[in-house]
């Protein structure tokens, strides 16, 4: 009988144990990975500014101090997308970060980093870029996925943008300014969202699109949130970012 | 289980306490730094992307 008693004395004492480690765990991706998550997508967007603000145009050609001489003059000019002048843009290796969204609904200082490719570890590192959809600024649509939360839950507030909300996506050259046009919420399989002209699959682009998905509801992953803008003006990143664009009516 | 665990632990009960408060935050840490990661994509609430 004492044995009986002992053995649900240790039983209970599991059960208790395994409840705590599920309260840990729901702590830990909740709360603990937004820390962490945050705190390194924020470093990633400062160094990704100094990159930018150090390589202020690419290509040109280094005025070396001193006697280096031996800089590469001419040789190789970033290939050129060549059907799109408005923007040139090389291929990035997937996971590593060559933009910074900002959505000044969601507060002036709201900045994260975009990194290519959309797998588990890179949508933990901030906002993620559909390999194969178009680039900031060109024909067809620069599609990108954001956590909703968890992870410095970049794109918590999706369903907060209004029609007309500004989306800027900052590159190495210019600021792509895109403006919100309209949401729409779909099951995760519907990629026609990203397609180059979304929800019109295998149609011939002619406008330059944003699409910014993450899931739906929050805390479920059953559907998907969806909020097209599109290209609303270029500024060069070196003229700076107008003061206007960052205030939010309404 | 635990009543054995603190019979285990040598000491007066103020050292006993601090060694269990110390284990505590080991097994945490262990948890936060290898455990939920390796876990979380498992979960069925982390998918935000359309595709597969």
């Amino acid at each position: 009988m004492t044995q009986v008693r002992r053995a649900a004395g240790v039983l209970g004492e599991l059960l208790i144990t395994a409840g705590v480690l599920v309260l840990l765990f729901v702590v830990w991706q909740l709360w603990w990975t937004d820390v962490t998550a945050g705190r390194e997508q924020a470093r990633t967007v400062t160094s990704l500014e100094q990159q930018f603000d150090r390589s202020g145009l690419p290509d040109r050609p280094v005025v070396a101090s001193g006697a280096t001489g031996s800089a590469p003059s001419t040789s190789a000019p970033a290939p050129t997308a060549r059907k799109d002048p408005l923007v040139t843009f090389s291929g990035v290796p997937k996971g590593k970060a060559f933009a910074i969204i900002r959505v000044p609904r969601y507060g002036s200082d709201y900045a994260r980093p975009i990194l290519q490719g959309t797998g588990t570890d890179i949508l933990q590192q901030g906002v993620g870029h559909y390999v194969g959809t178009a680039m900031p600024g060109q024909v067809g649509n620069f599609a990108i996925a954001g956590h909703r939360t968890t992870y410095g839950r970049p794109f918590h507030d999706i369903d907060k943008l209004q029609r007309g909300d500004v989306v800027i996506i900052e590159t190495k050259q210019d600021y792509f300014v895109y403006r919100v046009r309209r949401h729409t919420i779909v099951r995760p399989w519907q990629t026609d969202v990203i397609a180059p002209v979304p929800q019109h699959t295998g149609e011939q682009p002619s406008a330059r699109w944003l699409t910014m998905t993450s899931c739906h509801p929050k805390y479920s992953a059953a559907y998907r949130y969806i909020s097209f803008a599109k290209l609303a003006e270029k500024v060069p990143r070196g003229k700076g970012l107008p003061k206007s664009l960052l205030e939010v009516k309404g | 289980m635990y009543a054995a665990l603190w019979r285990l632990v040598p000491g007066p009960w103020p050292v006993k306490l601090l060694a269990m408060v110390l284990l505590a935050a080991v097994v945490v840490a262990i948890c936060f730094v290898w455990v939920f990661p390796a876990v979380a994509p498992l979960m069925p609430f982390n998918g935000n992307t359309v595709g597969q």
